[in-house]
């Protein structure tokens, strides 16, 4: 039993980081896409078409990933995790139904004439249907935060015999920590695909590329990463807040606070010891974590100790934040200095533009480690106060779980391979040919081929 | 409003109904055009992915919608089935994954690697295909674990890959020209046979092994209501076979009969499937009604799914209406 229920939870891990890795892209790059179309139907200036076409490329192989990645998640649910839905099925339900619904046959639909319909269908409908699929990746965000967060910090429903069925709609989507985690997720997902435009634009100059579109691109790229990094460190200030209040434990892992106390300190590093209930190595900044979480230099701080056996193991959520926040700092570090570059009319530096390519995947380390937080920081809890993750298991035989979990992690090896040598490669064609070669033959109006439409 | 919950389960098994049959035309079709992807001849392999390229992503999302129906209205006939059947579904998922990611791969990959692609799709269109096959064959059986059991889900796995390379090859005469629609109705042809002796197949398995299926179809005077069902079946399979001889005909008369007569087959098979039965979720064991949510729940999402179909229907429609008419070489733009 206890071999099922740690391989379930590995294969979950497994299937949902793997996972969240693309749509955490193209939540924000549809966005981007859509910008990069309407200014092009504003001036008509031939780059913000390179940088559509050059762009779109990546978004189809990253959302048709994203897409058929995603299909083993409700699967899982009932092979791997039947209790969970006959616990807390009525309330999660709806919202993966209402997730079905609004927001990935929203995707699905549009997606095909955003990719292949530019010439088929007018300017106008094409930006419009470019928009519509940016609405569903976000719609999609919206139900699956809202049932995440409601398994987080639940209300708005009342237990009968031990299942649990809604009073109130409202306050079960929009439960105590649903903005401020989707807000996070939202502003990641646009800092994840900012440092990706920017790496690989930053890569195709640093091969030589002399054309506008990846110029334009990086500059957008940076632009829009100055302003989010900032927004998300706010946000992730007020998540904490909130976090502190809801799940108080949770916070005292990250912090690796053990004890009860007051002037807390910031750790910056640390090794938390589980069996000693202690810290060895700790580098700290005295009081600041009382600050921060408390507003006060003498705040007092709830430790690990008033959660006895009902706390999450301590160091895996202590260094995961410390990776998000480190990799934010990088973000803030690079997006500002690159902005100042650019505002100051300098070129960019060889350095400079190495480390953002090297910084091209920031984003998806920082997202990781900020669900591994906040995901390991909710146990022994799936559902906060209602089913713990043992209760919640399957009772498969061992052998079946390890199977379909090693062909997965197998799979996954392949596909990641393949995706970034993908990348890899279209970024050192588009350094050699031109996106458009009929440069002002291609006007704003796409529409050229509507004669032979004559069968619609 | 509120419904009752015994009238909400007839609902949402229905709505549930109304998503795997769009799966399996839709999805089917498409699958169908993989599981016949030729390695050899490149440009014909091109033409035929270019046919499927704008939709297949869309028709996916029926199975999601499908199987995120019975994960929401009917957790335990959700978690009792995927649990008997953990494996192929694993299966299954892996199948669709590669799949899916060869589709958009072979395009964008170095043209060193287009094969392998290829490769992985054709596979992987069949592996799924079958391994929706053998799961319909293990729920008709009761997920028993016998020889029997076993044998007769490979057979169903089979004939589910040739329904699906049938309604494939339809697609391919409606949406393609020259050497390549002549290829598709040598196919459809062929698969045709093929899926006709299936369909024969576990329609007399279904009542032999099944007491409850034999009584409600062999009951006076319901067989008399339910005779045009299998007539009708017949009669189309035989009107279709007749039909591909004249193709491809002058000016491509009639090129998208097949195509319509494929999904009428798939409708009363569907619903012969459906009518057998009804009311039981799991064969047997479990009806709706015992495996249904709360009403509370249901009826919230109800509302959502009333306004929300419409819509999505609308907008399918509209898609296939902007990729209507003979495939054209896909580009992004």
């Amino acid at each position: 039993m206890f071999e099922t229920l740690m391989l379930s939870r590995m294969q979950f891990a497994a299937n949902i980081s793997f996972h969240i890795l693309f749509p955490t892209i193209t939540i924000a790059l549809s966005w981007f896409l859509f910008f990069f179309k309407l200014r092009f139907d504003q001036t008509g200036e031939q780059v913000w078409m390179r940088a559509y076409r050059f762009w779109v490329k990546i978004f189809a192989i990253t959302f048709a990933i994203g897409v058929v990645t995603g299909i083993t998640m409700s699967f899982q649910f009932g092979t791997n995790w039947p209790k969970f839905m006959e616990t807390v099925g009525n309330i999660a339900g709806p919202l993966l139904g209402y997730e079905v619904l609004t927001a990935f046959f929203l995707e699905a639909g549009f997606l095909g004439i955003m990719l292949f319909g530019m010439k088929r269908v007018s300017a106008k409908v094409h930006t419009l249907a470019t928009l519509i699929v940016a609405v569903g990746t976000s719609l999609s965000a919206f139900w699956i935060l809202a049932l995440n967060s409601w398994m987080q910090t639940p209300q708005g429903h009342e237990m009968r015999d031990g299942v649990a069925f809604p009073v109130d709609w409202i306050a079960i989507i929009f439960n105590p920590s649903f903005p401020y985690r989707l807000s996070h997720m939202v502003v990641a997902s646009g800092l994840t695909a900012a440092f990706l435009i920017a790496g690989v634009s930053a890569y195709r100059l640093l091969k030589g590329d002399d054309k506008r579109a990846p110029k334009l691109t990086l500059k957008i790229a940076l632009t829009v990463a100055m302003v989010l990094t900032p927004l998300q460190i706010f946000i992730g200030d007020k998540h904490g807040l909130n976090t502190l209040e809801h799940q108080p434990q949770k916070i005292a892992a990250m912090e690796g606070i053990w004890h009860t106390e007051k002037s807390v300190p910031l750790l910056l590093f640390a090794i938390p010891d589980e069996k000693e209930k202690t810290n060895h190595f700790e580098i700290a900044v005295p009081n600041m974590a009382s600050l921060i979480l408390t507003h006060s230099l003498d705040g007092e701080i709830k430790g690990l100790n008033e959660f006895e056996g009902n706390h999450p193991p301590v160091a895996p959520v202590f260094f995961a934040f410390r990776i998000m926040v480190g990799v934010g700092m990088l973000m803030l570090f690079f997006s500002w200095l690159g902005r100042i570059y650019l505002w100051r009319d300098k070129p960019l530096p060889t350095w400079f533009l190495k480390g953002l390519v090297a910084m091209s995947f920031s984003g998806w380390i920082a997202t990781l480690a900020g669900w591994y937080v906040t995901e390991i920081g909710r146990q022994p809890w799936l559902v906060t106060g209602i089913l713990t993750v043992k209760d919640a298991a399957t009772d498969i035989a061992p052998g079946n779980v390890a199977l379909s979990l090693s062909l997965y992690l197998t799979l996954y090896v392949v596909i990641m391979a393949a995706y970034l040598h993908t990348l890899y490669t279209m970024a050192n064609r588009a350094v050699e040919i031109e996106e458009i070669t009929n440069d002002g033959k291609v006007d704003a109006v796409i529409n050229n081929i509507t004669k032979d439409r004559d069968h619609v | 409003m509120m419904f009752e919950a015994n009238t909400l389960a007839v609902i949402f098994v229905s709505l549930m109904g109304f998503a795997i049959l769009l799966y399996a035309i839709l999805d089917g079709y498409d699958l169908g055009v993989g599981i016949l992807l030729p390695l050899t001849q490149k440009d014909d392999s091109d033409t035929m992915i270019a046919s499927i390229g704008p939709f297949w992503d869309a028709n996916e999302t029926w199975l999601v919608l499908a199987v995120g129906l019975l994960l929401i209205a009917f957790p335990f006939a959700h978690s009792y089935i995927f649990k008997e059947l953990y494996l192929p579904t694993a299966v299954l998922l892996i199948s669709l994954i590669l799949r899916g990611i060869a589709f958009d791969f072979r395009a964008k990959a170095a043209f060193t690697h287009k094969d392998t692609w290829n490769k992985v799709f054709k596979g992987g269109s069949l592996l799924a295909a079958m391994s929706q096959g053998y799961m319909l064959g293990m729920y008709v059986m009761g997920f028993e674990s016998t020889p029997a059991a076993y044998g007769f889900s490979l057979l169903s796995a089979l004939g589910v890959a040739a329904a699906y390379a049938y309604i494939g090859a339809c697609w391919l005469i409606m949406k393609t020209e020259g050497s390549l629609q002549i290829q598709a109705v040598q196919w459809a042809k062929k698969t045709g046979v093929i899926c006709f002796i299936g369909v024969i197949a576990v329609s007399a398995v279904n009542p032999l092994i099944n007491p409850d299926v034999y009584a409600k179809w062999f009951a006076w005077p319901t067989t008399l209501y339910l005779l045009p069902l299998p007539i009708m079946c017949f009669a189309l399979f035989t009107y279709t076979q007749i039909h591909l001889r004249k193709l491809p005909a002058k000016n491509d008369k009639g090129c998208w009969q097949p195509f319509v007569n494929a999904v009428v087959i798939f409708m009363f098979c569907f619903f012969g499937f459906a009518f057998s039965f009804f009311p039981y979720i799991v064969p047997g064991k479990l009806t709706i009604w015992e495996s249904a949510s709360a009403p509370e729940s249901l009826s919230f999402i109800l509302w959502g799914a009333i306004i929300v179909v419409p819509v999505i229907i609308s907008y399918t429609v509209f898609s296939y209406r902007v990729f209507w008419g003979k495939v054209r070489e896909l580009t992004y733009h």
